[in-house]
């Protein structure tokens, strides 16, 4: 039972209060980038999330099972961005054959999911903090759900944005990264439920 | 050799200033905000970045005819991948605690957009010497860019420019700003006073030539 509470107290914390943007600060480009619409947004969130989850799985099997046998831990990074490369591979020929609107509407940013610091941050970190595999797993897909929300919200913002009047200099980025640390001063308050 | 239209030297000041990776093309937004919490990380960040933006740059632009186009990306993934992994066991060996300050983000200098940016715009079209000056410049920019609002972050949280107090012992510090939600806030609010300055300089110049 008690087992159980600290499962659900993890998944928890990794969509809160060590949400990937506003506490690790991972995953910003595309925070930035692709936050314009909602549905770009949450397409985005969703193929972040079914990417993080596979990497966290098959990073934690290549590690473990390759790696540190042969004594090569040393060629972690050069291993694991290899095996996000081919996921994201993977995920973009799925979604060409199977939802092509989402595809066309991802565009560019389906192959940047490679270079989405977060995917590797998540390998990086489960084998930092020495997370077993279903802790492993965890924290990938529940890490990458914080990042849906946070990227959702943050779509419905600017979209309201859209009308304001803001001075020249801040328009675009800058408002975009204010905004972003005014939501950050509202996820700190979640860091109490820990 | 692809094109000498360019001098070296505007190669280098492009990297600085016109083109500044972090104020101007807003790339390598992640390890801006979260290494800037104090000064001397920010240089030990941006002097990382550099080396490896020197060191692909070169390798990859002696290798632009080997690559086959289609796998180009994997490849240029794989050289930085190597510099990244130089850099790392460096630090490791001989600045210890910026290594553990910097943590899991040196890795990360390999998903960095301005490297893989900079391999795919510059060194996969030009020549070796001006790839590296690119690299060079490109790594100023950006090591000068985290570096002031590293000074910043670090004024305004402790009171302190690399370790050293300069304010008064009766200041308060603001603790907000070293934490995430103040790195989100300076780092656009600088490069709001960065358009702000940029519009203006322009404007003068347009003045001049009309």
């Amino acid at each position: 039972m008690n087992e159980i509470l600290r499962i659900l107290l993890f998944m928890v914390s990794c969509v809160l209060s060590h949400n990937f943007i506003f506490s690790r600060f991972l995953g910003c480009c595309p925070f930035l980038g692709v936050s314009n619409k909602v549905g770009t947004a949450a397409g985005m969130g969703l193929a972040v999330t079914f990417v993080m989850g596979l990497a966290s799985l098959f990073t934690y099997v290549v590690y473990h099972f390759i790696l540190v046998p042969l004594q090569l831990t040393y060629l972690d990074t050069i291993s694991f961005i290899l095996v996000i490369a081919a996921l994201v591979q993977f995920v973009e020929t799925f979604l060409k054959k199977s939802s092509p609107s989402l595809y066309n509407a991802l565009g560019i940013y389906l192959p940047l999911i490679t270079t989405n610091c977060a995917v590797l941050g998540v390998a990086v970190l489960n084998v930092s903090e020495g997370y077993n595999l279903l802790y492993s797993v965890l924290n990938g897909v529940f890490g990458a759900l914080g990042f849906l929300l946070a990227i959702v919200l943050m779509a419905g913002v600017r979209e309201r944005l859209e009308l304001a009047d803001i001075p020249k200099c801040l328009r675009g980025f800058p408002i975009g990264l204010i905004i972003a640390g005014l939501m950050s001063v509202a996820f700190m308050g979640f860091l109490g439920l820990a | 050799m692809a094109d000498n239209n360019r001098s070296i030297g505007s190669v280098f000041l492009d990297g600085v200033i016109t083109e500044n990776p972090t104020f101007r093309l807003v790339l390598g937004i992640c390890p801006t905000i979260a290494t800037t919490t104090s000064a001397i990380n920010g240089l030990g960040m941006g002097a990382a970045a550099t080396f490896v933006l020197i060191g692909s740059n070169a390798v990859i632009s002696l290798l632009r005819n080997f690559i086959p186009d289609k796998v180009r990306i994997p490849a240029f993934v794989v050289v930085i991948c190597t510099f990244v992994t130089m850099v790392q066991l460096l630090m490791q060996a001989f600045v210890p605690s910026l290594y553990d300050a910097l943590g899991m983000f040196i890795p990360l200098i390999v998903v960095n957009c301005i490297i893989l940016a900079r391999a795919e715009a510059f060194a996969s079209k030009n020549g070796v010497l001006p790839s590296i000056v690119d690299g060079l410049g490109m790594g100023v920019g950006f090591t000068g860019a985290i570096t002031l609002m590293g000074c910043v972050r670090e004024l305004i949280s402790s009171g302190s420019i690399f370790g050293l107090n300069v304010l008064s012992a009766g200041y308060q510090p603001m603790l907000l700003i070293g934490m995430a939600a103040g790195g989100f806030m300076v780092f656009g609010l600088s490069l709001g006073a960065f358009n702000l300055i940029v519009n203006r300089v322009e404007k003068k110049k347009g003045g001049v030539k009309a």
